[in-house]
C-alpha cells in the first residue's frame, strides 16, 4: 500500500508543506521543462571550455604521440592510470546508491540515486577515455578483445588482470546504463504527456512507449531488484579487478592482499564525495531542498565519515604489513612513500582522506553545508592523489637504483586531466537539463508514508507517543528546509 | 447503444483509487487495467496478476553468460593455445572466475531486462498506448472495457462512491497524439 504510516521517529525524506503528486513532477522537471537559468549556462560555459580543452590535448596526445605525455622508461604509468582509477572509483557510489541501498530497503536513496547513476555512467566514461588514450594507438584497443585473427589465432591473456578489467569495465558500463535507463523510463514518460510538438516526439521515442499499467510496473520492480541484486557483487568486483591491475604484480607497494577491499572502500569514499559535490549544488540551482534533504546530506557525510576511516586503516595497516614482513623492498616502497621525494603527495593524501573526514563526527560540521561542499572536495583532491601515490611512488624507484628517475607532468598531462573533468561536468549539466535529475516516480513513492507533512499529519491527529513527537521535532532542527516555527507550539 | 469505449475512473490518491477496484469487484464489474505514476504495492494480489517470471529468465540468462564465457576461456587457453606460464596448470580455474563472473553478470542484465522490454512490448518508437495522459503525473487510473452487462450509470457512481474525482467516458481507447 501507499500509505502505511512510518514510524514518527525517522526522520522525513521529503520536507515541506502541501506537497502533492503533482507539485513533485513540476518541481522535478522545471530544469528540464524550462529554459535553464544563469547558473546553468555559466556552469555549463565553463565544463565545455574545459571538455575542449580536454579534446585539445587528446588530439595532441594522439598526434604526436605518448611522448608528450610525462612518462619515461621507469614511470610508465603515471597521470592515465590514476585518473583512470579515480574516475572508476567515482563512478561506484552511483551503483552503490542506486543497487545496494535498494537491496537494504534505504528509502533515502530514492532522491538521489538518478543522478548519482547518472554520475557513475559519465565517471566510467571519463575512465574509459584514459584506457584508450594510454594505449597510445586507440584503435589497437581490438587486441583487448578475443577475436579470432592472422596470429594463430592468437588469443587475449586470459590469466591477465588487464583483461579481466577490460571485461569489468565493459559490463559495469553497460549493465550501469541499462539500470539507470530502464529507471528512467516512467519518468521520461511523464515528460512525453506533458510535452508538445517535437518534443513529445523525442520523448515518446525515448520513453519505449511506457504506459504505467500494473503489468508493467510489476515486472519494472523486478527487473530493478534483480539488477541491484547483480549490480552488488558487480561493483564490488569492478574495483577488485582494478585492485587487481595492481595487487597481482610484484612491485613492492603494490603486491599486497589487502588491495581489493582497500579499493574498493576507497572508490565508494571518493564516489560519495562527489555526489556530495554535485548534489550540494544541484538541490539549491535547481531548487531541490525538499527532495534531498539535510537527512541525506548528513547519511552521506557519515558514509565518507566511515569510507574514509576504513581507506585510514588500511593505509595503517599496509605500513604495519611493511615493517612486520620484513622484506626490505616493501619496506623501503613505503619509507620512500613517507618521506622520499613525493612526501608531498603521500601526506595530502592522508590529510585529505584519513584526518579531515574525520571532522563529520561533529554534527555541527556534517550538517553544515558549505563546510560539507568543501570537505568534499577535499576528499576528492585526497583520493587522486592516493591512486597518484600508489601508482608513481612504486615505479619510480624500482629495483635497480641506476634506473630511478622522477615523473614530471607536462602540460598535455594536466590538460587531459583538467581536460576529463570538464567532459564530465559537460554531461552531467546536459543530463540535468534533459531528464529529470531525480527518480519521480520513486519519490512519489515515498509522499504518503516518509514525508514531513504526512508525519505532521499523525502528529496534529494525536496518533503519536509524545516523548516520540518530542524526539522527532529535535531531530528536525538541522534541517534548513524544514519551516521551524510550525512546530515551536507543539 | 453508446459509443463509449472505455470508462475511466481518475483519482488523486491511491488509497481510493484501491477502494474502487474493491467496490468495482464486489459488483462483479471487470477491469481492463490501472494506470499510476508509481508502482502500488498490492494492487498485483488484488487484480489477480500472476507474480513475474522474469526472475527465471535472469536465472538462466546468468547461466547461459557464464558458461559460454568459461567455455570460451576453457577453449582458448586449455585447448586451443595453452601457454606455459612457468609449468602451471594450463586449467587455471581461479583465473577464469573474474571474467566468468563479469558475463554471467552482464547477461543477467541484459537477459532480463531485454525480455522485459519484449514481453511488455517496450521498444524505441513504440506508440504510447496511453488512455489518460495524466496517468504518468498526478492521476491514479482504473480502465473498465465499457462492453458489458452493466450499465455505465452504475460503474459512474461506483466510481464516484469510492473517491473518484472525475470519471471519463472515452469513446476511443487511446489517446492519439496526433
Amino acid at each position: 500500500m501507499a500509505s502505511h504510516s512510518e514510524s514518527i521517529i525517522r526522520e522525513p525524506l521529503i520536507t515541506g508543506k502541501d506537497i502533492t503528486y503533482a507539485k513533485i513532477t513540476n518541481d522535478v522537471l522545471r530544469p528540464v521543462e524550462n529554459m535553464p537559468g544563469k547558473a546553468w549556462w555559466i556552469g555549463f560555459s565553463v565544463a565545455s571550455l574545459g571538455a575542449s580543452l580536454w579534446v585539445f590535448a587528446i588530439s595532441w596526445t594522439f598526434w604526436f604521440g605518448l611522448g608528450e605525455w610525462g612518462l619515461n622508461k621507469t614511470v610508465g604509468w603515471a597521470w592515465d592510470i590514476t585518473g583512470f582509477v579515480w574516475w572508476v572509483g567515482i563512478g561506484h557510489a552511483g551503483t552503490l546508491i542506486s543497487a545496494v541501498l535498494l537491496l537494504f530497503r534505504q528509502n533515502w536513496r530514492n532522491s538521489i540515486n538518478r543522478s548519482a547513476e547518472a554520475m557513475t555512467i559519465f565517471a566510467v566514461i571519463c575512465a574509459a577515455t584514459y584506457i584508450a588514450a594510454h594505449m597510445g594507438r586507440p584503435w589497437m584497443a581490438v587486441y583487448s578483445l578475443p577475436l579470432p585473427n592472422q596470429y594463430g589465432s592468437l588469443w587475449v591473456n586470459w590469466n591477465s588482470p588487464l583483461i579481466w578489467d577490460v571485461f569489468a569495465i565493459s559490463t559495469y558500463f553497460s549493465v550501469s546504463l541499462v539500470f539507470w535507463y530502464t529507471g528512467l523510463l516512467p519518468d521520461i514518460a511523464t515528460i512525453r504527456d506533458r510535452a508538445q510538438g517535437i518534443r513529445r516526439r523525442i520523448y515518446s521515442v525515448l520513453s519505449f512507449g511506457w504506459t504505467g499499467s500494473v503489468k508493467t510496473w510489476q515486472r519494472f520492480e523486478t527487473v530493478s531488484l534483480i539488477l541491484a541484486g547483480v549490480s552488488t557483487p558487480l561493483v564490488l568486483s569492478v574495483h577488485t579487478i582494478v585492485s587487481m591491475d595492481f595487487a597481482t604484480s610484484l612491485e613492492p607497494g603494490w603486491h599486497t592482499t589487502i588491495f581489493p577491499p582497500y579499493f574498493v572502500a576507497g572508490a565508494i569514499f571518493s564516489g560519495f564525495a562527489m555526489v556530495q559535490t554535485l548534489l550540494l549544488i544541484a538541490r539549491k540551482v535547481l531548487g531541490l531542498e525538499n527532495y534531498i534533504t539535510m537527512f541525506h546530506i548528513e547519511s552521506m557525510n557519515k558514509i565518507i565519515m566511515l569510507t574514509g576511516s576504513i581507506v585510514g586503516v588500511a593505509y595503517l595497516t599496509e605500513l604495519f604489513i611493511a615493517f612486520y614482513s620484513q622484506n626490505e623492498y616493501e619496506q623501503y616502497a613505503f619509507a620512500n612513500r613517507i618521506a622520499g621525494p613525493y612526501w608531498w603527495a603521500y601526506w595530502s593524501m592522508m590529510t585529505c582522506n584519513v584526518i579531515t573526514p574525520q571532522l563529520f563526527w561533529f554534527k555541527k560540521i556534517r550538517t553544515n553545508i558549505p563546510l560539507s561542499w568543501v570537505l568534499s572536495i577535499v576528499v576528492n583532491i585526497g583520493m587522486w592523489f592516493e591512486r597518484f601515490v600508489i601508482i608513481v611512488t612504486s615505479l619510480h624507484r624500482d629495483f635497480i637504483p641506476s634506473s630511478w628517475a622522477m615523473f614530471y607532468p607536462t602540460w598535455v598531462d594536466v590538460s587531459v586531466f583538467i581536460g576529463s573533468i570538464g567532459v564530465f561536468f559537460t554531461m552531467f549539466l546536459l543530463f540535468i537539463r534533459v531528464l529529470p535529475s531525480v527518480a519521480m516516480a520513486e519519490v512519489k513513492l515515498l509522499l504518503k508514508s516518509s514525508s514531513e507533512q504526512a508525519k505532521k499529519k499523525l502528529m496534529d491527529e494525536g496518533h503519536v507517543v509524545p516523548a516520540e513527537a518530542e524526539f522527532y521535532i529535535a531531530s528536525l532542527e538541522k534541517f534548513d528546509s524544514v519551516e521551524q516555527s510550525e512546530y515551536l507550539k507543539a | 447503444m453508446s459509443s463509449t469505449k472505455y470508462i475511466l475512473g481518475v483519482f488523486d490518491d491511491p488509497d481510493e483509487m484501491m477502494h474502487g477496484i474493491d467496490k468495482l469487484q464486489k459488483n462483479s464489474v471487470p477491469i481492463y487495467d490501472v494506470y499510476t505514476p508509481m508502482p502500488i504495492h498490492g494492487i498485483e494480489a488484488k487484480l489477480n496478476i500472476k507474480d513475474s517470471r522474469l526472475g527465471y529468465a535472469a536465472f538462466m540468462f546468468g547461466c547461459l553468460g557464464g558458461t559460454i564465457m568459461f567455455s570460451m576461456v576453457y577453449y582458448m587457453l586449455v585447448h586451443d593455445w595453452p601457454i606455459n606460464i612457468g609449468g602451471k596448470n594450463f586449467f587455471a580455474i581461479p583465473d577464469f572466475i573474474p571474467v566468468t563472473f563479469e558475463w554471467t553478470v552482464l547477461w543477467t542484465s541484459f537477459g532480463m531486462t531485454f525480455t522485459f522490454f519484449f514481453a511488455s512490448h517496450l521498444f524505441p518508437g513504440r506508440a504510447p498506448r496511453v488512455m489518460d495522459l495524466r496517468a504518468t503525473d498526478d492521476k491514479f487510473v482504473i480502465a473498465i472495457n465499457a462492453k458489458g452487462n452493466i450499465s455505465h450509470d452504475d460503474i459512474t457512481n461506483l466510481l464516484k462512491e469510492a473517491g473518484a474525482t472525475e470519471v471519463k467516458h472515452n469513446d476511443r481507447k487511446y489517446v492519439s497524439y496526433e
